[in-house]
């Protein structure tokens, strides 16, 4: 305890000089960039996310208008073929082949196999459902997200900035959306968009997912607006537009950043939650949310067809989560997340770095 | 101005809901010879030669009559009215709500001050990592898991209760973690509590386990009165400290009062009218703690009454749960339930029709138990997030220095002057979250089967039914606008710098 309030004491000061030398002759983004990159679980979190990105898109086919990609997996997910019975204890057919520990542990040695993540009940390769369903759910992911955060943002921003009549009319539009509980709309909006395709189920949910953000960039605007900096650009003559675009968005980014982050891994299972009820994305194609909700009953014979979607989502969302936590880190003038043990330490005894 | 937004809202979803679907899709397809009029007769019932935006005035004008007394939210396709479905689903609903927000309010605070308190330990970066691993869990897939494991094979399991030895040394291993990881400041500390805490819960267990306790259940007066005593002195010591006499007397004596209670209260659990009861116990046991605070404090009587009260009616709770753990026996051994307590379907067991009070309360509780833990998890990990960063923001600020330069103990500091000033945003978030439990309370029903608003909220996107859906945005609403009411009464008398109804 002693120690603790030993500390606390010391406190500011000190603290806030080796702050001020850590930063010394860096500009703003090189701060938050050198803040970011310090962040463990952060840059962890990025390069598994990216990781997943790239080996789930790669994995099935992609056509992009004339060009078609053909993806390194050799089922496609709507392919049937037969069941796997061999090796499959308890007479249940289509079971993972996949086997990550080496012969000395379990007596089988390593192998990936024909179907690594088993098959369904109807003998599609469940990798290949796995692989289509996460590419689904990315993209909505990345499409509300975006769609949200742009809109959001643009809408904050004319409120925070204009005040006034604007920002009332604006903010009670806000308040019209929130009031309706997002799952509810999202059905709504779901139940009869979903049939038209992930993109468009998206891109539907992404026109009512801004609110929140909203909200924060025009909290963020009231705050700016009032500084000396947009005082100083206006008695320079700079425009408007200028002055929204060149001096407060930049200072405002932060906030954007992170909410948009933390907007996607709402996202993600947003859908999940949606295909789940059977109001988002619809068979034949699948998602994350459908696999798990159409083999849900299956769970107690074959235990694969639950637990390998989930376990995508969850990897996702938490990559997403910890990503926006470095984000908010790193934006956060306040934070001193850089202070190791050792330096805390160091401070204690009143030696400055 | 808030009916304005509800007016908006709800039009906006009318039309929506309208738009987006056709109600007589389903005749279309239809080779009944009697098509012609029953797509007559639904034209009819629901309105449709009225155009969308009109016949939202038409609903609009039933749901109103609520001012005159007679609200009309319109019938369901089947033809029951609105009113009196909603009115069986939503305390079943609410019930789900209520129950999963309070218990991740008092476990996701708690543990949020003591992440902040103990910032950059393991411990701390230990629970950040399973606050954000719920954050990313979809709910319905942690229901299904808990089906699986807390449900189906914790009743196996019950077949034949014997606890194994991996399992004591598992679990005693985990709790010693954890209380270690708190109360470790210096390595002594934290293997004092590692030690202690893992060696009390391995010694309950075995002692449990030989005794076969899990079948008959119960704490006994003797255990009854130890306990009481034990928590006279943490609620004492967390609130004012032990040193502070006049309150650990107080709260001492209405522990003595709640043994002594105990066997007079056994025979009145007995009685019909259970509800009467209980008030009664809350009142008698507020009364006692006030009796104690006149008696042991002379000055600064609120905190001390503070205190013992909620000594008393912590041990009022252990009491009831004393009880429930003597109804558990009979009922987990009764034919409806043959040993399989712990359902994955359903808010209560329809074979069991009985008047007693206690086997009705438990069997509701134990449908709750999964429901509201799933529920409870994706909850749990915004409350511990949102009170660590706020008291860690609340403890930076110069009047605790000044709390701390003028020589106040750490706990008067944290408990008086942090805490309380933590709890303000929280109320906030609190709002906030509500629609989020809503949320996920309807998918939660649905995988448990619960026949609340959620399910029918399913049903009524299925059918096209507007008027039910309408319905229940109607409900949601409300409660989202009590909550948002209670949250600025709470608000205005946590921090009096807010009064609230002036400036706008």
């Amino acid at each position: 305890m002693s120690e603790d309030r030993k500390q606390s004491s010391f406190g500011a000061d000190t603290q806030s000089d080796i702050f001020s030398k850590e930063t010394e002759g860096l500009s703003q983004s090189q701060i938050v960039r050198k803040r970011f990159f310090q962040h463990k679980a952060a840059m962890t979190s990025l390069f598994v996310l990216l990781g997943i990105v790239f080996f789930v898109f790669s994995a099935q086919s992609i056509s992009l208008g004339p060009v078609k990609y053909p993806g390194w997996w050799k089922y496609d997910y709507e392919q049937i073929s037969d069941l796997r019975i061999a090796e499959c204890e308890g007479g249940v057919v289509g079971c993972p082949s996949l086997d990550v520990l080496p012969s000395f542990i379990d007596g089988t040695p390593m192998q990936i196999g024909e179907h690594p993540f088993g098959q369904d009940d109807i003998g599609r390769d469940y990798f290949a459902m796995v692989m289509r369903g996460a590419q689904r759910s990315l993209l909505v992911m990345v499409i509300i997200g975006t769609l949200g955060a742009a809109l959001g943002t643009v809408i904050g921003a004319i409120a925070g900035f204009f005040r006034g009549w604007v920002d009332a009319i604006l903010m009670r539009f806000t308040d019209f959306i929130i009031t309706v509980p997002t799952i509810v709309l999202g059905s709504v909006i779901g139940y009869h968009f979903g049939n038209l395709g992930a993109v468009f189920l998206a891109f539907f949910l992404g026109i009512f997912a801004w609110t929140g953000i909203s909200r924060l960039v025009r909290g963020e605007f009231l705050k700016l607006r009032e500084l000396e900096f947009v005082d100083a650009a206006r008695v320079a003559g700079a425009s408007t537009r200028r002055i929204i675009f060149k001096h407060i968005l930049p200072n405002a980014v932060g906030v954007i950043i992170v909410s948009a982050t933390l907007l996607m891994s709402g996202a993600i299972l947003l859908e999940t939650g949606l295909s789940y009820l059977g109001f988002g994305v619809v068979p034949p194609d699948v998602s994350l949310g459908l696999l798990i909700s159409s083999y849900q009953d299956a769970f107690t014979v074959r235990p694969w067809l639950f637990w390998w979607p989930g376990i995508f989502i969850i990897a996702v969302a938490l990559c997403v989560n910890f990503i926006g936590d470095g984000l908010r880190d790193a934006f956060d003038p306040r934070q001193r997340r850089g202070m190791s043990r050792k330096d805390k330490a160091s401070l204690a005894r009143g030696e400055s770095k | 101005m808030l009916l304005v937004i509800l007016f908006g809202s709800s039009y906006l979803l009318y039309n929506l809901q309208a738009l987006s679907g056709d109600p007589l899709a389903e005749f279309k397809t239809s080779r009944d010879p009697e098509v012609e009029s029953q797509i007559k007769a639904t034209i009819e019932q629901l309105r449709l030669d009225v155009p969308a935006p009109l016949r939202y005035f038409i609903w609009l004008r039933g749901v109103l009559g609520i001012f005159i007394g007679q609200p009309d939210f319109g019938k369901v396709r089947t033809g029951e009215p609105v009113g009196e479905i909603l009115i069986d689903a939503i305390p079943v609903t609410i019930r789900l709500v209520f129950g999963a927000t309070i218990v991740a309010i008092l476990l996701g605070i708690t543990i949020g001050v003591v992440t902040a308190l103990r910032q950059y330990s393991r411990f701390d970066y230990s629970m950040t990592f399973v606050a954000f691993l719920m954050f990313s869990l979809p709910i319905f897939w942690v229901a299904v898991l808990l089906k699986e494991f807390m449900a189906i094979q914790f009743n196996n399991f019950l077949s034949e209760p014997n606890i194994p030895t991996g399992w004591i040394i598992g679990i005693a291993g985990f709790v010693a973690l954890f209380f270690g990881a708190i109360l470790g400041r210096s390595r002594r500390t934290f293997w004092i509590g590692f030690f202690s805490a893992g060696g009390f819960t391995a010694l309950l267990l075995a002692i449990i386990d030989a005794r076969g306790w899990i079948l008959e259940p119960g704490i006994g007066p003797i255990f009854f009165a130890v306990m009481a005593i034990l928590i006279a002195f943490g609620v004492t010591q967390i609130s004012m400290g032990v040193g502070h006499k006049p309150s650990l007397y107080a709260s001492l004596s209405v522990a003595v009062a709640g043994a002594i209670t105990y066997f007079p209260m056994q025979s009145l659990f007995k009685r019909e009218s259970q509800v009467t009861v209980l008030l009664g116990g809350l009142v008698v046991a507020l009364v006692i703690a006030g009796i104690a605070t006149m008696i042991f404090a002379r000055i600064d009587r609120g905190p001390v009454y503070r205190t013992s009260s909620i000594t008393a009616f912590i041990i009022g709770i252990i009491m009831i749960v004393d009880k429930l753990m003597q109804t558990w026996g009979p009922y987990v051994s009764s034919g409806d339930v043959q040993y399989r307590p712990v359902p994955t379907i359903g808010e209560r067991n329809p074979l069991i029709e009985t008047t007693d009070f206690w086997v009705a309360l438990l069997d509701t509780l134990l449908h709750m138990f999964l429901p509201t833990i799933a529920l409870t998890l994706i909850g749990f990990a915004g409350y511990v997030r949102y009170t660590r960063g706020t008291l860690l923001d609340v403890l930076n600020q110069d009047y605790i220095r000044t709390a701390r330069a003028k020589g106040l103990n750490e706990r008067t500091v944290i408990m008086r002057h942090a805490f309380r000033n933590t709890m303000i945003p929280i109320v906030t978030l609190l709002v906030v979250d509500f629609a989020s439990v809503v949320g996920g309370a309807l998918i939660t029903e649905n995988v448990f089967a619960w026949r609340g608003m959620g399910t029918l909220f399913r049903q009524a996107i299925g059918t096209f039914d507007l008027n039910l859906l309408m319905g229940i945005f109607f409900v949601t609403a409300t409660l989202a606008l009590v909550a948002n009411l209670v949250a600025d009464l709470l608000y205005s008398a946590l921090d009096p710098r807010v009064r609230v109804g002036s400036g706008k």
